[in-house]
C-alpha cells in the first residue's frame, strides 16, 4: 500500500508540474492578449495566428542555424521580433485607420487578419508537421520524487515568472508602461494631456503580439508545429482572459494556472475527455464570479 | 400607410422569389440545385442567429453549437436507431432548443462580452465531447453516409424539402418578430433599463429569444443532414459560429432578410473562390477588410448608425 501511495503522490506532483509549465506558456500568450484588451478594448482574434507564426518562425530560424543550441536561442529572440514586425505593419498600414470607427469594426478587422495570416502561414510553411529540438542543456529529464520530469518544462517554469515580473516592472516602473495603463483606464484623458493616443495603441498592440510570438517560440519544442494551432489557442486564451478579469495581467496568470492545471489533471483522470476539464472550470468560475477572478479594467 | 405598402411590396417580392425557386430545379443543373440548398440551410442558420444578435442584441458568439446539436441528434438517431424519420427530424430542433435553454440559463446573467465568452466555453464543452467520444459520434471523422428517408434522398427532392421548410421557418420568424414578443425584444435591445422599469422581465424575454433562435438553429442542423448526409465536429466549432456572425453583419443585422443575403454571399464565395484556390479564407479576409474600409454601411446597414445615435452614452 505504501508503495502505491508513493507512486500516486509522484504522479500527482508530476501532473501538477506539467500543468504548471503548460500554464506558463498560456500565461505568456494571454498576458499579451490581455494587454491589447485592456488598452484597445478589442478582443484580438488574430492573436492565435500570431502565436502560430511565432512557432513557425522559430522553426525556420532554428533550421537556418543548423537546428543546434545556438539556433534555438536565436529563434527565441528573433521569432517574437518577426511577429512584432508583422503586427506593426498590419497596425500602421490598416488597423490604425479604424480607431475612430465603431468598435465592432476593430473586432471584424482582427478576424479578417486571422483569416489572412492563417492562409499566409499555409502558403509560406505548408501543411506539414514541424518539430524543433530544444538545446542540449534542456534535453532529457530530471528526477522528481523518482519520476522523470522534462528539463525543458523546468525551463518554462523559470521563464514564465520572469516574463510576469518583467511585464509588471515594465507597466509600473517605466513611463510608457504607465501611459499604457492610464490609457486602459481613461483613453480620453490620456489624449487630453497631449499624448499621441494612436501610437499608444500601436505600442500596446505590437507588445501584445510580441508576447504571442514569444509564446509560440517557447511552445515549439514541446508540440508539433502545424496549421490549426491558432484555432485551439485563441479560444483558450479568450476564456483565460475572461475568467481572470479582462485586461488584468495577474488575472491572465490566475486564469492560465486554472486552465493549465485542470487540463493536466484531466489527462491523469480521464485522458479521452481531458480537454473537457478546463471548460468545466471556466463554467464554474464564471458562474460564481461572473466578471472574472480579479478586477477587470473595463 | 406608406410602410404598409412597402411591406406588401416586400411580401409580393418574396412570394415571387419563392415561386421562382420552386421552379428553379427544372432549368438548373444538379450542382446548382445542391448549391442553392446549401445556401438555404446556411441562410436559415444565419436568420436564427440574427434573432438573438440583431433583434435582441445578445452576443450569441457560439450559435454553431446549436446547429451542430440539431444535426448530431438527427444524424445519430437516423444512423444508429430505427426510430421513424420524423421523430429524429423533430428531436434535432428540440435537442438544440434544450441545449439553448440550459446554456442560456447560465449565460443570461452576464453582460455582453462575458455572455459571449461563457457561451463559447459551454459550447466548446459540447464540441469537445462530440470530438472525443469516438464510440458514439465517430470523433473527429464524424459519421458519413447517414441513411436519409427515400422521399428526400435525391438532390432535387431534398432541395424542395429544404426550400419548403425554409419558407415555413422564415414565415414563423417573421410572425414572431411582428408579435408583441418580438416588439418587446426589440424594445429591450434599444433600451433595457427602461424596459425593466416598465415591468418587463428582461432576462426571461431574452432567454425565450435564445430558445427560439436555437430551435431554428437546430432545424437548420437537421436540414444540413438532409442535404449532406453526414455530421462532423466542425459543425460545432467556433470558427463556424464566427462565420455565421459575419453573415449577419454582412447582410445588415437590423434588417429582417439581411442575414439571408450575407449567407448567400459567404456560401457563394466559399464555393466559387474555393474551387479555384485552396486559399479561399485569405480572399475572404481581404474582402472583409475591403468591406470594413470602403463599405461599412453594406456590413452594418444604415440602421445601426441610427441606433448608435439613439443610444450614445
Amino acid at each position: 500500500m505504501e508503495g502505491g501511495q508513493a507512486i500516486t503522490l509522484a504522479a500527482l506532483s508530476i501532473t501538477f508540474l506539467v500543468g504548471l509549465s503548460r500554464a506558463m506558456i498560456l500565461f505568456i500568450v494571454t498576458s499579451g492578449l490581455s494587454f491589447v484588451l485592456g488598452v484597445l478594448r478589442v478582443p484580438n482574434v488574430a492573436h492565435g495566428s500570431l502565436y502560430m507564426i511565432g512557432a513557425f518562425a522559430a522553426y525556420s530560424i532554428s533550421a537556418l542555424f543548423g537546428g543546434g543550441s545556438i539556433g534555438f536561442w536565436l529563434a527565441l529572440i528573433f521569432a517574437p521580433l518577426v511577429v512584432a514586425l508583422i503586427s506593426l505593419i498590419a497596425e500602421r498600414s490598416l488597423f490604425c485607420h479604424l480607431y475612430q470607427r465603431e468598435h465592432l469594426m476593430l473586432l471584424l478587422f482582427t478576424f479578417a487578419l486571422m483569416l489572412i495570416l492563417g492562409d499566409l502561414t499555409k502558403i509560406v510553411w505548408g501543411a506539414d508537421y514541424r518539430s524543433i529540438m530544444p538545446p542540449a542543456v534542456l534535453q532529457g529529464s530530471i528526477s522528481i520524487f523518482g519520476s522523470p520530469f522534462p528539463r525543458y518544462n523546468l525551463f518554462l517554469l523559470v521563464i514564465g515568472p520572469l516574463v510576469a515580473i518583467g511585464l509588471w516592472l515594465f507597466s509600473t516602473r517605466t513611463k510608457i508602461g504607465k501611459i499604457a495603463r492610464a490609457a486602459a483606464v481613461d483613453m480620453e484623458m490620456v489624449g487630453a494631456i497631449g499624448i499621441n493616443v494612436s501610437w499608444v495603441f500601436a505600442f500596446a498592440f505590437v507588445l501584445g503580439c510580441l508576447l504571442a510570438g514569444l509564446g509560440g517560440a517557447l511552445v515549439s519544442p514541446t508540440i508539433s508545429v502545424t496549421i490549426g494551432m491558432d484555432h485551439n489557442i485563441i479560444i483558450e486564451a479568450f476564456l483565460i482572459v475572461t475568467i481572470g478579469g479582462l485586461g488584468n495581467m495577474w488575472g491572465a496568470m490566475v486564469g492560465s494556472l486554472i486552465f493549465g492545471i485542470t487540463q493536466s489533471f484531466g489527462v491523469l483522470l480521464l485522458p479521452q475527455f481531458a480537454i473537457v476539464f478546463p471548460y468545466i472550470a471556466v463554467v464554474i468560475v464564471l458562474t460564481l464570479k461572473p466578471t472574472g477572478m480579479l478586477k477587470s479594467v473595463w | 400607410m406608406f410602410s404598409e405598402m412597402i411591406r406588401q411590396k416586400a411580401f409580393g417580392i418574396s412570394v415571387a422569389i419563392f415561386v421562382l425557386l420552386l421552379l428553379a430545379p427544372s432549368f438548373l443543373s444538379r450542382f446548382y440545385i445542391y448549391f442553392l440548398a446549401v445556401i438555404f440551410v446556411t441562410a436559415l442558420l444565419a436568420m436564427s442567429l440574427n434573432l438573438c444578435v440583431g433583434h435582441g442584441m445578445l452576443f450569441q458568439f457560439h450559435h454553431g453549437v446549436f446547429y451542430g446539436v440539431g444535426a448530431y441528434t438527427a444524424g445519430l438517431l437516423l444512423a444508429k436507431t430505427s426510430v421513424p424519420w420524423w421523430v429524429s427530424f423533430l428531436a434535432g430542433p428540440c435537442a438544440a432548443a434544450l441545449a439553448g435553454l440550459l446554456i442560456g440559463m447560465f449565460c443570461i446573467r452576464l453582460n455582453r462580452l462575458y455572455f459571449g465568452m461563457l457561451q463559447i466555453s459551454l459550447g466548446s464543452l459540447i464540441w469537445a465531447i462530440a470530438f472525443r467520444w469516438y464510440d458514439l459520434t465517430g470523433g473527429d471523422d464524424g459519421i458519413h453516409g447517414i441513411p436519409i428517408p427515400d422521399f428526400i434522398a435525391s438532390t432535387r427532392s431534398s432541395y424542395y424539402f429544404v426550400l419548403i421548410v425554409l419558407g415555413i421557418c422564415l414565415t414563423l420568424l417573421y410572425l414572431i418578430l411582428k408579435s408583441p414578443f418580438g416588439s418587446t425584444l426589440q424594445a429591450i435591445r434599444d433600451n433595457p433599463e427602461r424596459c425593466a422599469a416598465v415591468g418587463i422581465n428582461v432576462r426571461r424575454h431574452q432567454l425565450k429569444a435564445i430558445v427560439i433562435a436555437t430551435f431554428f438553429g437546430g432545424v437548420a442542423g437537421v436540414l444540413f443532414v438532409v442535404v449532406e448526409g453526414s455530421i462532423f465536429p466542425d459543425l460545432l466549432f467556433w470558427v463556424l459560429s464566427l462565420e455565421i456572425f459575419i453573415m449577419c453583419l454582412l447582410g445588415g443585422w437590423f434588417t429582417f432578410a439581411g442575414p439571408i443575403l450575407g449567407a448567400a454571399v459567404i456560401v457563394s464565395l466559399r464555393t466559387f473562390v474555393g474551387s479555384y484556390t485552396e486559399y479561399w479564407t485569405l480572399i475572404l479576409g481581404v474582402i472583409l477588410i475591403l468591406l470594413i474600409f470602403f463599405l461599412p454601411d453594406g456590413i452594418m446597414g444604415y440602421n445601426y448608425r441610427q441606433l448608435l445615435r439613439f443610444r450614445t452614452k
